[in-house]
């Protein structure tokens, strides 16, 4: 039993069975939420929910990720907390999917992102779970990146440019499909050991990617 | 000025304050790329945009 080598393996196994363990539980988790997510999004249609309160859920779900989320990750209450930000963020969809819907092909279009961000998110996954790269040296491109485009959403919003949106959102799409790269390779390198916070990380890309692409797609079908 | 508007700003400014320290952090320490690196990620990427732009052809057609 005092061989090295065999103590190396034994490291190396349990270092495995660790990631796995994490990478379950982030997709359980995140299958979860993503479905009580689309079910809080779907109540707030059909309430038929306005933009002031879309703002007020997106604020009290920024102010979960940023102070209650770093000091309940490590027990169970975070994921209370994970459910409580999913949906609210989902419930704060309201407003977007309303006036898509009452666009012509709106449904559709909706449809088409859910399965289109759902293409994107498995094949990411599949690519970075297959080839096992080390995606960590996205890190600083990729913050960079967010940063870039939160600045041009500031700009944006005073602006009433519909091509900077196009953009941006176009933008978005890239940017997340890197993060997704990024926390699955985390996972699977041992750089996220807590499946709450890589739960949380990998719904908010596909959270933007399925609006930005939804933007894209209303901007397609309505000319 | 409409105070949706300023409100959008509002969280676009916050969600700013948010990202700043582990923009900060990884853009102090990402790991350096390795030869092959960064072909690994434009190619998913590259495949990703030619799928967006595949839907919005179908979408407006």
């Amino acid at each position: 039993m005092n061989d090295p080598r065999l103590q190396m393996s034994s490291v190396a196994q349990t270092s495995v069975l660790a990631t796995n363990k994490v990478l379950r539980n982030t997709y359980a988790l995140l299958s979860v939420t993503l479905i009580f997510s689309a079910l809080m999004a779907a109540l707030s249609t059909v309430l038929h929910v306005g933009h002031g309160t879309s703002l007020v859920c997106s604020f009290a779900a920024l102010a979960l990720i940023w102070f209650v989320l770093p000091r309940t990750a490590e027990s169970a209450s975070g994921i209370f907390v994970v459910f409580a930000f999913t949906g609210l963020l989902g419930f704060g969809l309201g407003p977007i999917l309303n006036f898509y819907l009452s666009m012509t092909n709106g449904a559709q279009a909706i449809a088409t992102s859910m399965g289109g961000t759902a293409v994107v998110f498995l094949g990411l996954s599949g690519y970075a779970l297959t080839t096992q790269r080390d995606f960590s040296f996205l890190g600083g491109f990729l913050f960079a990146g967010l940063m870039v485009v939160l600045l041009a959403s500031l700009a944006g919003i005073f602006l009433n440019m519909p091509g900077l949106w196009l953009a941006i959102n176009a933008a978005v799409i890239m940017i997340f499909s890197g993060f997704i790269l990024f926390d699955t390779s985390r996972i699977i390198n041992g750089g996220i050991t807590n499946y709450i916070i890589a739960t949380t990380s990998i719904y908010l890309s596909i959270y933007n990617i399925f609006i930005a692409l939804l933007h894209l797609l209303g901007a397609a079908s309505s000319d | 000025m409409d105070w949706l508007k300023l409100a959008y700003a509002a969280l676009v400014v916050a969600l700013l304050f948010f990202i700043y320290p582990a923009a900060k952090y990884w853009l102090r320490n990402s790991p350096k790329a390795e030869r092959g690196d960064w072909q690994a990620f434009l190619l998913p990427i590259g495949l990703v945009v030619l799928f967006v732009a595949g839907l919005m052809w179908i979408v407006g057609r």
